[in-house]
């Protein structure tokens, strides 16, 4: 079970993030997550959002460089070691985490991530213990 | 000193039929041994019979770059290959090189007039000369390395790189002269003072720099911290390599090997001779060359042929310091750069726009080249969504540009739409160095 995120490509330099915000504020766009890969140069602004076929479209429209992903969302117990208990069941399946962020959602943590072994990740969730959300359990108002 | 009076204090009148006698002679070698000269003559109606004097070259034919590269390898090469005992290469606008062949003869004539130019710097035999060009295909370093033995002078065959190597050696060993490019003679000033060693611990005397434009206030600069006299080198691969120019020691234009190279300057766009003075694009004929001979090699460079006389003592005519090019020729660390070059390279990148924009800077005395391109919009997917995916897409368009340009360039990948549109040639380039 997975939910798209979108990817988008901005440069290093003042204006360019709120270009692309702007343009979802616009687009009537919601963002519930969001995350920047910062580099010295440029970064890679990913974050989920209502509508994601629909952002990224709109945002294509505009120029934007942006891609649409598929990452995964766990939840976590809300006590120190959270976050260490569901990483250790995906790394125990040997699935590399890519790149992970979190946020809050009405007051537990959801830990996102990427992964290149998809399939992989898919079955630890279906095993035990383990609560993965989907976009209908977001909050998002569409 | 002058190495070869009897050729650089010639009478004008002297010289002039020297020339007319060494041209006829050469339009007659070609027509009978470049099939390529002696198609564009029979067009032209010319038969060798019709160059009579000097005066006379006017009639004949214009060669450019993209002759010597349509060409390639050895389609202007006039001497059978059992002669030829020496091919230099040089970086041609996209694709092909240009291939140089020289007989025994053009080697020794290249080292006369190298040893002239040294000479004229005031090299002697009892100076210790480093040639800090680039060895290799590159005609400068083997090119000033064969000058300096000529003279007499100990070589120091330093090539390029290992900095501060050189330095020490400078020091340890009193080298008293050296060749380089100006941009690389700053470099080396900076990696002394850095290296702790002063202007008192070291001997240098004489530099014969080249290779790339240099302005008066770099001469003054290099001249101040590396406690030398900086002297202009001026030449061309297609022509020779260094030497077909040099100042001597009243450094008010360069003197042309004019035996042996004939100087015109032309107007770029109609290509009608221009009167000493007036700036043009400066056009060579080789007079004795019989490797790769030329008949008015546009250079593309543009300066002006000085009149009057030097109080050097010397006749042979003087060309002012380069002034600009009439293409969009860009010269970097010595290494000429067409944009078009870049282009190509571009192209073969799908994930990148047809579009670039060259951004040329001088970074503590090192030229340095920023190639930025955009990311195309219709190839930015999911498996790019890192840096790491992004930065292997840099690095591979970076050794994709080194391999064409031969110089290291920074590839700074920017969103869609970013790069300006060009509205002509110009603005693909931005150049900071202030160079003409």
């Amino acid at each position: 079970m997975t939910i798209r995120q979108l990817s988008i490509f901005i440069e290093n330099q003042s204006g360019t993030l709120q270009k692309v915000l702007e343009l979802m504020k616009q687009s009537r766009i919601q963002i519930i997550a969001c995350t920047i890969a910062d580099t010295a140069e440029y970064g890679i602004f990913r974050l989920i959002c209502s509508e994601p076929e629909r952002a990224c479209s709109e945002l294509k429209a505009a120029g934007v460089a942006v891609a649409i992903s598929d990452v995964f969302a766990i939840g976590m117990n809300n006590q120190p070691g959270g976050a260490a208990d569901v990483v250790r069941r995906f790394s125990a399946a040997g699935v590399g985490i890519a790149y992970m962020y979190a946020f809050v959602l009405n007051g537990q943590g959801i830990l996102i991530f990427r992964t290149a072994e998809a399939a992989k990740a898919e079955e630890v969730i279906a095993g035990e213990g383990l609560q993965a959300l989907s976009e209908q359990d977001l909050p998002l108002q569409i | 000193m002058i190495w070869n009076p009897n050729k650089e204090c010639m009478s004008r009148e002297q010289m002039r039929e020297l020339q007319g006698k060494r041209l006829r002679k050469i339009v007659e070698y070609v027509y009978h041994n470049v099939p390529f000269y002696r198609n564009r003559l029979q067009e032209m109606d010319l038969s060798p019979s019709d160059i009579r004097t000097i005066d006379d070259i006017v009639k004949l034919p214009f060669t450019t770059k993209k002759d010597l590269r349509d060409n390639y390898p050895f389609g202007l090469q006039a001497a059978p290959q059992s002669e030829i005992i020496r091919i230099h290469a040089s970086s041609g606008t996209t694709g092909n090189p240009t291939i140089v062949g020289y007989t025994r003869k053009d080697i020794s004539i290249w080292s006369e007039c190298m040893a002239r130019s040294l000479t004229a710097y005031g090299v002697g035999r009892d100076d210790i000369f480093s040639v800090s060009y680039g060895y290799g295909l590159f005609t400068g370093g083997l090119g000033a390395h064969n000058g300096v033995e000529t003279v007499g002078a100990s070589v120091v065959p330093a090539s390029t790189g290992n900095t501060e190597k050189h330095a020490r050696l400078i020091r340890d060993l009193g080298i008293t002269g050296i060749a380089c490019t100006p941009s690389y003679a700053l470099y080396l000033a900076e990696t002394m003072e850095r290296m702790g060693i002063t202007k008192d611990q070291i001997r240098l005397r004489v530099g014969a720099f080249g290779a790339e434009p240099w302005t008066e206030n770099m001469r003054k600069e290099i001249q101040e911290r590396l406690g030398l006299k900086g002297f202009n080198l001026y030449g061309l691969s297609e022509i020779m390599g260094p030497s077909v120019s040099y100042e001597c020691e009243e450094q008010y234009g360069s003197h042309i090997n004019e035996d042996h190279f004939f100087p015109e300057v032309i107007d770029p766009v109609t290509l009608e001779p221009l009167p000493p003075g007036q700036t043009g694009e400066l056009v060579f004929t080789t007079l004795t060359k019989e490797g790769m001979p030329v008949l008015r090699y546009r250079t593309r460079d543009l300066c002006s042929l000085l009149p009057g006389e030097c109080p050097c003592g010397r006749t042979n005519v003087r060309m002012s310091a380069i002034q600009g090019r009439s293409d969009d020729m860009l010269i970097i660390r010595g290494i000429n750069i067409f944009p078009s070059q870049v282009e190509s390279v571009v192209l073969t990148m799908p994930e990148i726009a047809p579009r670039y924009l060259l951004v040329v800077d001088r970074i503590n005395n090192l030229d340095t080249l920023q190639v930025q391109v955009e990311l195309r919009q219709d190839y930015f997917n999911a498996t790019l969504d890192t840096p790491a995916a992004i930065d292997e897409l840099s690095r591979r368009l970076a050794a994709k540009l080194k391999s064409v340009l031969s110089i290291g360039v920074k590839v700074q990948l920017k969103a869609p739409g970013t790069i300006e549109r060009s509205q002509g040639k110009s603005t693909r380039v931005i150049d900071n160095r202030k160079l003409y």
